[in-house]
């Protein structure tokens, strides 16, 4: 299979799946809860105003075609009211989504620079004490929930310690840098603000760390066994057997293939760091889309709880290609087993 | 005519004798293995511990009529002490009391939410990897949908439908979770279906039900034992993670996750009302973890999504 075939099956399969996550999505919104509008207005509005909302909403008319005027918003990046905030759904959530995506973008930094090589360096020298570390960081990354990692860190870290900040991504004393992106640490490098830079640093290490450990240790087991698999190839034998020096192996033909494996999880990564998200953001005050989204639960505002879904879905599948596209561009083996 | 049923009954006795030597010789084997190692033994004695710990808890707890809605204003707040192992609450209740009822729940909410996704997932991944073609395409692009989000939010967002509750919260995790096992047993399926022995017992005219349920659901046995034991302990994270954002376990009831929400309100002075519970917690986890990596090693399970 080429890679252009390759990529437009890989294509279809998403949009399928988002079609099928919207779906989805209008059952649970539509359909569960029973009467959305009588739990919008509550238990003492007049069935007057029940009625009034219910066309408004457009929920007089039949399921079908009010699945097709859901669709038709989405595609006009109109998500509907938030009964919450009376602004609409798609303004908030661009309000909300930067914080969030900086704080998963920072949690993937973590199990990138650690989790890859620390799996490499364990997968290299199996059974040493190296090794046996990366096991025992796996089975507590998978272990701790990451709203206690969070709580611990602010216990050991904030209160203890008194090095690092509780909560918010910003001292109320630091001036935020003018808003270009909404991320707080591109914006502060833009504005060339230092100060604004190191103060948002110190807010996200703690919360991203709590998002990254689970990833860190699923990451650091993966390296590490592509890596063992990968040296008791032949080819790697043979290498070694033409007496090419250790240090060539390692770099020139051990490295590329073992990093294959990790990259094919990454999108799984990424979404369970948004999961992760809704938690570790309860923690630290963080004002993202996460947190947003657990407010709008609590208080049944259902255009808001749908609209977050939706975003952390299509997420979701675009991570999913580019990484998925880009694991068969680097490996032409992926595609081949596509074809089967 | 009798003869031939003499012996027919004879190889089917053999049969059942060559099967039940190689069983036990396997069991014998596995549990040699299991034994070796301390990793799997560590994780069974902890999460049995717990089990039994769960079961006694109105005998072993200290306060059993501390897991209810009990107030004694003049002993709150006070830090671990002999009589208070883990120190009190906001009203007075013994936090080690209420960590061991609350164990109750976590293990309620695993084998409840495993004891619905998994019969249903097993069976749709059988049917998908055995009849392949347009049936397993519906079936696998049905688990892509429902992992399009992550586990959690999935959970969120069916909670959010109803008022929240514990048992609300385990029919939404249950709904998305036989995607797991769905998958897992549509691959070993589909790789068990052109196997010799399928093949046989398909000439010989045996029907579809009994193919899937006797001569292949048999042989995903030992990974589905490793992917259950695993799975609890990732049940449990998450319904600690629903219980910790108020959607599971409601108060006065004792939840591991609720416990750590309401403790963290009274960070740092008060830090015995969330380093206990979180510790408990990741007691279990681990030692399901744990436990499900040494019976990986034990029966020699190498499919893919364990």
């Amino acid at each position: 299979m080429n890679f252009a075939s390759f990529f437009t099956r890989r294509l279809l399969h998403s949009i399928l799946v988002l079609v099928g996550l919207s779906i989805l999505i209008f059952i649970i919104a539509r359909i569960l809860p029973g009467d959305p509008a009588r739990l919008a207005l509550g238990p003492f509005a007049s069935k007057r105003q029940v009625e009034h909302l219910r066309h408004q909403m457009g929920m007089d008319q039949p399921l079908h075609l009010q699945y097709v005027s859901y669709v038709r918003g989405i595609f006009h990046g109109d998500l509907g009211l938030s009964f919450q905030t009376r602004r609409s759904v798609s303004l908030d959530i661009a309000h909300y989504l930067p914080a969030t995506i900086e704080l998963v973008m920072m949690a993937i930094v973590w199990v990138l620079v650690i989790g890859v090589p620390f799996g490499v360096l364990a997968g290299r020298y199996k059974d040493s004490w190296l090794d046996n570390m990366s096991r025992v960081v796996a089975f507590i990354g998978v272990a701790v929930p990451p709203f206690v990692v969070g709580l611990m860190g602010q216990l050991i870290f904030s209160y203890g310690l008194g090095i690092l900040p509780t909560a918010g991504r910003l001292s109320l004393l630091t001036p935020a840098p003018p808003t270009w992106t909404g991320f707080l640490i591109v914006d502060s490098l833009i504005a060339g603000n230092f100060t604004a830079l190191g103060d948002a640093l110190e807010h996200i290490l703690l919360p991203s760390f709590a998002i990254a450990m689970t990833g860190i240790g699923q990451i650091t087991r993966l390296t590490r066994g592509s890596v063992s698999d990968i040296l008791g190839k032949d080819y790697i034998e043979a290498a070694r057997a033409f007496g090419i020096p250790n240090r060539y192996v390692t770099f020139k033909y051990m490295l590329k293939p073992s990093f294959i494996a990790p990259l094919t999880i990454l999108g799984l990564t990424f979404a369970s760091e948004l999961g992760n998200a809704f938690l570790v953001e309860t923690v630290f005050g963080w004002p993202g889309m996460a947190k947003y989204g657990i407010r709008a639960i609590l208080r049944k505002d259902f255009n808001a709880i749908m609209g977050v879904v939706l975003i952390i879905g299509v997420a979701f599948v675009v991570v999913n290609l580019i990484v998925d596209v880009l694991a068969g561009y680097v490996d032409p083996r992926i595609r081949i087993r596509e074809e089967e | 005519m009798e003869a031939d049923q003499r012996a027919l009954s004879s190889v089917g006795l053999e049969i059942t004798i060559t099967r039940w030597i190689a069983f036990k010789d396997r069991v014998g084997r596995g549990w040699y293995r299991f034994r070796r190692n301390p990793i799997s033994l560590a994780g069974g004695s902890m999460v049995l511990l717990v089990i039994l710990l769960a079961i006694l808890a109105p005998y072993v707890t200290p306060y059993p009529r501390h897991a209810g809605p009990f107030t004694d204003f003049s002993s709150i707040f006070q830090a671990p002490s002999r009589s208070h192992w883990f120190g009190t609450d906001e009203v007075g209740r013994d936090v080690f009391t209420r960590v061991i009822f609350g164990y109750r729940v976590s293990l309620m909410m695993a084998i409840v939410v495993l004891g619905i996704s998994v019969p249903f997932g097993v069976f749709l991944g059988l049917v998908a990897g055995y009849f392949g073609g347009w049936i397993e395409t519906v079936i696998m692009r049905m688990t892509d949908i429902f992992l399009a989000l992550p586990p959690l939010v999935m959970a969120l967002a069916i909670c959010s439908a109803f008022t929240p509750t514990i048992e609300k919260a385990m029919l939404a995790v249950a709904c998305i979770w036989w995607t797991w096992h769905c998958r897992l047993i549509a691959g070993i399926t589909r790789s068990l279906k052109t196997e010799e022995f399928v093949q046989a017992s398909q000439t010989i005219g045996s029907s579809h039900i009994r193919i899937l349920f006797k001569d292949i659901l048999p042989n995903c046995a030992s990974a589905m034992m490793v992917k259950i034991t695993l799975d609890a302990g990732f049940v449990i994270l998450v319904g600690a993670g629903l219980s910790f954002l108020g959607l599971g376990v409601q108060p006065p009831k004792p939840g591991l996750g609720t416990m750590i929400s309401y403790g963290a309100a009274h960070l740092p002075m008060k830090w015995w009302l969330t380093v206990f519970p979180s510790l408990a917690i990741f007691f279990l986890i681990l030692g399901f973890n744990l436990l499900g990596d040494g019976l990986r090693d034990m029966l020699d399970v190498e499919a893919e999504g364990i």
